[in-house]
């Protein structure tokens, strides 16, 4: 359920444009907030309910960008970009250095649902490659040692 | 070297230059102010004088797109600022918003008033949530200053800024997906002409919309500070002034860099410390992951990096995303990755694309895997051939030219990589007619 808050939130971006479907991205990108980072079918309901779309709709659009996760995932979401940049710094060998660290491949979760691993597309920091995201936070200029500590903080967490 | 002037990237190294007090202490909204005080059409000649051209990668001339708008229009239209930047090797548009978002900010004001647009979106990549921080931070400032709103600075002028995040497509990046995306639909292309009018007469709510890259917009702002003419000396030809290359990969210093349009790419290389530890370079890709590679030959190296001269020898300028491969590089391999990521990012809407892109990972796929057959690299240039001009939108190319730009040059890794020719053609020659 959306908070009081939330909503409030909801109805401030309605405004920000002149249809209230246009405000659909960042509607689900709310409704991911307040349910713990995914959208389970009933996020996807309400978000239906307030902008007066059909449900099918919604999901049609939720599905189409990967950022709206569509089963729960784990806690801390690491996706290490695989793109070119970053392949030819090293990328893969960070992928299989993390998946082994959390005992889990590319696209898995940690059984305690702590950690998702996923390969991720060009993230725009081509320059300080390799690089990846955690949540919202960007690693870059990745080493061994440096990646081996970040999970080392990110597992106390 | 020649000398490369630092136009967007001037105070790059100001402390707090994202800060607006900061920001105008350093020629900070001069231009926005000025181009409040002047005529619409005379913002939109004075980009013309500066030669500016779409730094998003199509290198479209910006003061035609603005003219485009119709003058006479009373009813709300848009200017929306593309922030996608998913073209894999480019990381410019990320920089500037993350460490100077007022330039984008000021340069929506100057694009806005050459429009007479009151409404503008930004929409950044999902991805991008620091950069999308970054410039709502500085979108409240603008306003706490009177740059943004009702009446600003006196000038009668209104403007509204708004911040729409993506959520993960490369395809958003497109002008009319990102329109489809803004409107809180799939991020599928739109109807072009001649089915359909231009953005500029028929965009985001059926209103007239321009769509521009960040690093163009951000560019107004200095151009109307030094004089469009002033700006169109730099450069030559039909590639005038600055750009922002990303240069990553095999070199000693990767980083943002602005050069003049035309410096050699050598020089560029130079500047970014050479060849990563002294390792011979094999090849390079000059735009962007869509562009087709160059041999890093003194041929290529040569070059200056220009729009016309990218075109003229087969490949693009593009976004600006150059990328070095020294020789522990396979070509087929990073084929292979790129193929992935293209049939991946295809939003499925016309059938070239969808299904040539799937083809072009599972053949790479094979060849990769040591199946290849004798017949693949005529099948992959086949399959190039029937997306290049048959797909909705520029995508499909995308995925197509850098095949075909591989296989130009490095046809023999591919070859290099399919087991046994004689017998693959064997097993795939037609079967004897049974005698009886
Ligand atoms: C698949 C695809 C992805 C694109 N991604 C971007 C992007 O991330 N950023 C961008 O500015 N232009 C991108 N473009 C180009 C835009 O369609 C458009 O040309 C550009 O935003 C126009 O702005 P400009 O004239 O200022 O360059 C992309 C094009 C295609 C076909
Ligand atoms: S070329 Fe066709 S399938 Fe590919 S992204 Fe464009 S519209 Fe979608
Ligand atoms: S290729 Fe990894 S960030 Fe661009």
């Amino acid at each position: 359920m959306f908070t009081v808050e939330a909503k409030e939130q909801l109805d401030n971006i309605v405004k920000k444009y002149p249809t209230k479907r246009a405000a659909l991205l960042p509607a689900l990108w709310l409704a991911q907030e307040q349910y713990d980072g995914w959208l389970p079918p009933e996020a996807l309901r309400e978000v239906a309910g307030y902008l007066e779309m059909p449900p099918a709709e919604v999901e049609g659009v939720a599905t189409f960008y990967t950022m709206y996760n569509k089963e729960k995932i784990g806690k801390f979401h690491i996706e290490v970009c695989h793109n070119i940049a970053c392949m030819v710094r090293g990328a893969d060998a960070l992928i299989d250095q993390i998946g082994e660290k959390l005992g889990i491949g590319k696209g898995e979760t940690t059984p305690d649902g702590k950690f998702t691993l996923s390969g991720a597309e060009c993230l725009g920091a081509c320059a300080n490659a390799p690089c990846m995201m955690i949540g919202a936070k960007y690693f870059e200029d990745l080493t061994p040692e440096k990646v081996d500590a970040i999970v080392e903080e990110y597992k106390k967490k | 070297m020649s000398e490369q002037p630092q136009i967007l990237f001037k105070y790059r190294n100001v402390e707090n230059y994202n800060n607006i007090d900061v920001y105008m202490k350093h020629e900070g909204y001069a231009a926005a102010r000025k181009a409040l005080q002047m005529e619409p059409d005379a913002v939109i000649e004075e980009i013309k004088a500066s030669g500016l051209r779409g730094r998003g990668g199509a290198g479209f001339p910006t003061h035609i797109k603005w003219n485009g708008i119709p003058k006479n229009w009373d009813k709300p239209h848009y200017l929306v600022i593309n922030a996608d930047e998913g073209e894999p090797g480019t990381a410019k548009d990320r920089e500037l918003m993350n460490k100077m978002p007022h330039l984008l900010v000021e340069g929506c004001i100057i694009a806005a008033r050459a429009i007479r647009s009151n409404r503008c979106y930004i929409y950044i990549r999902g991805e991008y949530m620091e950069p999308g921080q970054s410039v709502r931070k500085a979108i409240q400032e603008a306003y706490d200053k009177g740059f943004l709103g009702k009446n600003i600075q006196g000038s009668g002028f209104d403007l509204d800024i708004h911040v729409h995040m993506g959520a993960g497509s490369y395809e958003c990046g497109e002008e009319s997906a990102l329109m489809s995306s803004l409107m809180g639909e799939r991020g599928m292309p739109r109807h072009k002409p001649p089915s359909a009018p231009l953005p500029v007469i028929s965009g985001v709510w059926d209103s007239p919309t321009i769509v521009n890259n960040v690093e163009t917009v951000a560019t107004a702002a200095p151009i109307l500070n030094m004089g469009g003419a002033a700006y169109g000396k730099i450069g030559s030809g039909r590639s005038l002034g600055t750009k922002l290359f990303t240069v990553s990969g095999h070199v000693n210093k990767p980083a943002n860099y602005e050069f003049v349009l035309g410096t050699p790419i050598r020089e560029i290389l130079e500047t970014a410390g050479g060849p990563l530890n002294g390792k011979p370079l094999k090849f390079f890709i000059p735009g962007g992951s869509s562009t087709p590679l160059f041999p890093a030959t003194d041929k290529f190296l040569d070059l200056p990096l220009d729009y016309e001269t990218m075109m003229a020898n087969g490949s693009m300028l593009g976004s600006g995303g150059l990328m070095f491969f020294d020789e522990g590089v396979s070509v087929p391999a990073l084929m292979t990755r790129l193929m992935h990521f293209y049939a991946h990012e295809s939003c499925g809407k016309c059938t070239p694309c969808r299904e040539g892109t799937n083809w072009l990972t599972k053949i790479h796929d094979r060849i990769m895997a040591g199946g290849g057959r004798h017949e693949d690299i005529d099948l992959l240039l086949d399959i190039c051939n029937n997306i290049g001009g048959r797909s909705f939108c520029a995508l499909g190319d995308a995925a197509a030219m850098p095949i075909q730009g591989a296989l130009k040059y490095f046809r023999h890794e591919y070859e290099a990589l399919i087991p046994d020719r004689s017998l693959s053609s064997r097993i795939y020659a037609p079967l004897p007619v049974a005698a009886g």
